[in-house]
């Protein structure tokens, strides 16, 4: 099997890093080699963050270079737009279209664009934007907008369904089981429908 | 039976090649992208394991465990070798018992740090072999081969790891614990730990042995690994840079080094016999091209092609040797930054905000309170390294001239586990020397950059148990300060007022901040809110840099608003707002 390479971006909190060991395990039970980078360290602070999942046949780097990645997944809009070069000529975006204010415009320095929406829709790749603040919510949480997104992508991806779900189960909480796997299928959804 | 399996870090796996390899002891100091070392090995009960409060005594609680026969493991980052390196130098010719393995982890590209230097480096200084994995299964193979070449060789083993092998995650074939090779006997040997002069003279020349000894094994260890492929190119590299090569240039013969220092010769001349050009890989210094070339082997690309900053990759490579030019898309430019910043109830908002008001100098240090030095606040003026923010602020008072004007004033700020690291011996030389500077401590009872692990201050040790909690007013006043003030960093009145005074002191003044973390606490308060019809939008509550808070609306209608999600309730912004339009 090819390399495929998501790149996952979001802001410190969001469970952008609980996503990634999602995508990991799922591939690894799939017999796959896998590899997984992030950068710790400032980023519970409120800072951006990237994670970069990478699983094939054989895989040597951790790490995604600028137009290698198949699937961009967005946690939040700006995130997506400030990361969208790193997507491959016809890969996918996937992304939360929640906002969070960066420090430097919640506190009046810099502002936050109008037409990030607009901006990532004319990169010219698929794209799917995706409520995942609300579908969190109607799950049960809006902290699980990082398994919505989740879901979203599992459906691009030749990986049973019963796996996703057996990952879930084993990677999270016993209390928060049902509540995630409603977000993953609810994100699932979210995107068979467009 | 099929081998046990895991996805590990390469701090995960070092900890785990620890427990393999028999290590009963292992000590180090917090700090980015070591962390995670301790904090895994600490889950293996078979090892004693413990924070240090730098890294000079973490490393010399292991030279104590070393010289009893056990094994040891010291880990900290690339800047905490300085610190450690006194010890390391002269533990350099007393060699080991027990193996002892010293982690440096390296940051190439300052992910979280304050300087990238190379600390293979150290190797060669220190006349210690180093040893660097490039993913994580070597992260925990190589540990025990370290160790056995410790004991072979009577030598501490540099680990060197960079944060992309530290921090990226791959598969790892784990094995059982081995048992503990060495005895645990005390040994009274002062000629060989007990270095004055006439034993370290019987000492060094035995140490320059050692590395010719180094070198022939470094011919043969299977750590050197030559993989011949199409020799038109043969590149020799290292740790991660390895993986970046094989993957952009899967035609090419490399020669893999596992053993960085010492080189062996011999068998970089028979790879460079057979291959056409000859290319070094290597992030950070010239450190392998220097010696290669030294041993008159021709090089024809290394340095000119890669920098001596910052990271590389896979396209990098292909377009610095492959000739692939990639057609790269830039980064949508001019988008507002993400940085980090005080978490929202953070208990230094409130000094920041005031040192800010009142025009200081700050001389910043090590932690979470250097974001003060981040726009909007921009109330740091300098920082070095750890501990280093009284003795600076001390240098500059003696020679800035007396004046009521704050401008030219000193402030000093540290956190609680910086200053237990090594801002205490700065304090003591200030009152010592009489300085008139004015020192803040904000203590609030974790080392929270690096996510909150315990300190001498926490009140618990490395494996959750209950410790001392070192009193800092108490040992301030020990070292004979007499103006000890403390301060409530969520009133803004009292930071200013007891500040000024401070200021006005003729007499070096402590100002003690404590406040537990709210995020390794999770402190919280109920969310303020924002009274539409008192808010003009003036945006003076925005300068206190908070992420709860944001601007809506354009023009004259604009107005805050706080996000109840992320509000913790700490009342800064409320205080600063003239018109009373936040509150409950």
């Amino acid at each position: 099997m090819e390399t495929t390479n998501i790149l996952l971006a979001g802001v410190g909190g969001q469970g952008v890093l609980l996503a990634s060991q999602i995508f990991t395990s799922v591939a690894i039970e799939a017999d796959l080699d896998v590899k997984q980078s992030e950068v710790h360290g400032m980023s519970q602070r409120g800072g951006s963050v990237t994670s970069h999942v990478r699983f094939g046949d054989k895989v040597f780097s951790p790490t995604i270079d600028p137009g290698e990645a198949d699937f961009l997944i967005g946690f939040e809009r700006l995130e997506t737009l400030r990361n969208i070069h790193c997507l491959k000529p016809g890969g996918t975006i996937i992304y939360n279209t929640m906002r969070i204010n960066p420090s430097s415009v919640a506190s009046g320095v810099a502002e936050y664009p109008d037409d990030v929406a607009e901006q990532i829709a004319a990169f010219g790749e698929k794209t799917y934007a995706i409520d995942g603040l609300g579908l969190g919510q109607q799950a049960g949480n809006p902290r699980s907008a990082n398994v919505v997104m989740v879901g979203a992508v599992s459906s691009f991806l030749s990986l049973s369904e019963a796996l996703w779900e057996a990952k879930i189960r084993e990677l999270l909480p016993p209390k928060l089981v049902d509540l995630n796997l409603k977000a993953f299928h609810l994100g699932r959804e979210a995107v068979a429908r467009k | 039976m099929r081998q046990k399996k895991a996805i590990l870090s390469g701090n995960e796996a070092i900890a785990r090649g620890v427990w393999e390899a028999g290590v009963r002891l292992a000590s180090g100091y917090p700090g980015t992208p070591s962390t995670e070392i301790l904090e895994n090995v600490k889950n293996y009960k078979d090892i004693y394991s413990e924070w240090a409060p730098n890294e000079k005594v973490a490393l010399e609680v292991g030279i104590g465990s070393s010289i009893a026969g056990a094994r040891t493991l010291v880990a900290m980052k690339h800047v905490g070798i300085n610190v450690a390196a006194d010890p390391l130098f002269t533990f350099s010719y007393t060699g080991v018992k027990g193996g002892l393995i010293l982690v440096s982890a390296d940051d190439p590209a300052m992910h979280s740090s304050q300087n990238e230097q190379d600390n293979r480096n150290y190797g060669r200084f220190a006349k210690i072999p180093v040893i660097e994995p490039s993913d994580s299964q070597e992260c925990k193979d190589f540990v025990a081969t370290a160790l056995d070449l410790s004991e072979q060789f009577d030598t501490p083993v540099m680990y060197r790891t960079t944060t992309r092998t530290s921090h990226s995650k791959s598969m790892v074939t784990l094995g059982e614990r081995q048992k503990q090779s060495g005895k645990i006997e005390l040994e009274k040997n002062m000629p060989k730990y007990t270095m004055l002069p006439v034993s370290a003279k019987r000492r060094h020349p035995l140490v320059e042995e050692r590395i010719v000894k180094l070198k022939e094994y470094a011919e043969t260890t299977p750590l050197n690994r030559i993989e011949y492929h199409d020799t038109k190119i043969g590149v020799i590299t290292n740790g991660i840079s390895y993986q970046y090569v094989r993957e952009a240039l899967p035609e090419a013969s490399v020669l893999k080094l596992g053993l960085t220092y010492p080189l062996p010769g011999n068998k970089i001349k028979e790879f460079a016999a057979k291959v056409e050009q000859l290319i070094i890989v290597e992030e950070g210094d010239p450190f392998f091209e220097e010696q290669v070339k030294a041993m008159g082997v021709a090089v024809a690309h290394g340095k000119d092609l890669f920098p001596f900053t910052g990271e590389f990759s896979v396209a990098f490579i292909r377009n610095q040797i492959g000739g692939i030019a990639i057609e790269l898309k830039d980064a949508v430019a001019d988008l507002p930054g993400r940085p980090p910043a005080f978490c929202p109830g953070c208990s230094h908002r409130g000094i920041f905000t005031i040192l800010k008001k009142l025009k200081v100098f700050v001389s910043g240090d090590i932690g979470c309170y250097t974001l003060g030095a981040l726009p909007p606040i921009s109330a740091m003026h300098s920082c070095i390294c750890m501990g280093a923010s009284i003795s600076m602020g001390h240098g500059i008072a003696k020679v800035v001239e007396q004046s009521d004007d704050l401008s030219q004033k000193v402030v000093s700020v540290i956190g609680d586990s910086t200053f237990f690291h090594s801002g205490m011996t700065s304090l003591l030389n200030s009152i010592y020397n009489k300085s008139n500077s004015v020192a803040m401590i904000l203590d609030n009872r974790t080392t929270g950059m690096t996510g909150g692990q315990e300190n001498p201050g926490s009140g618990r040790t490395l494996d959750g148990e209950e410790a001392i909690s070192a009193d800092i007013p108490a040992l301030v006043k020990a070292f004979g300060i007499k103006n000890v003030v403390k301060i409530d960093p969520y009133n803004l009145v009292d930071i200013e007022e007891k500040m000024k005074a401070a200021l006005a002191s003729d007499e070096m003044v402590v100002v003690v901040v404590e406040a537990p973390c709210v995020l390794r606490y999770r402190i919280s308060h109920p969310p303020l809110k924002v009274d539409r019809e008192k808010c003009t939008g003036c945006k003076q509550c925005l300068k206190v840099s908070c992420n709860a808070l944001s601007l809506e609306g354009q023009g004259d209608d604009s107005f805050v608003v706080i996000d109840p999600n992320m509000c913790a309730g700490c009342g800064i912004c409320a205080q600063v707002c003239k018109f009373d339009a936040i509150g409950a």
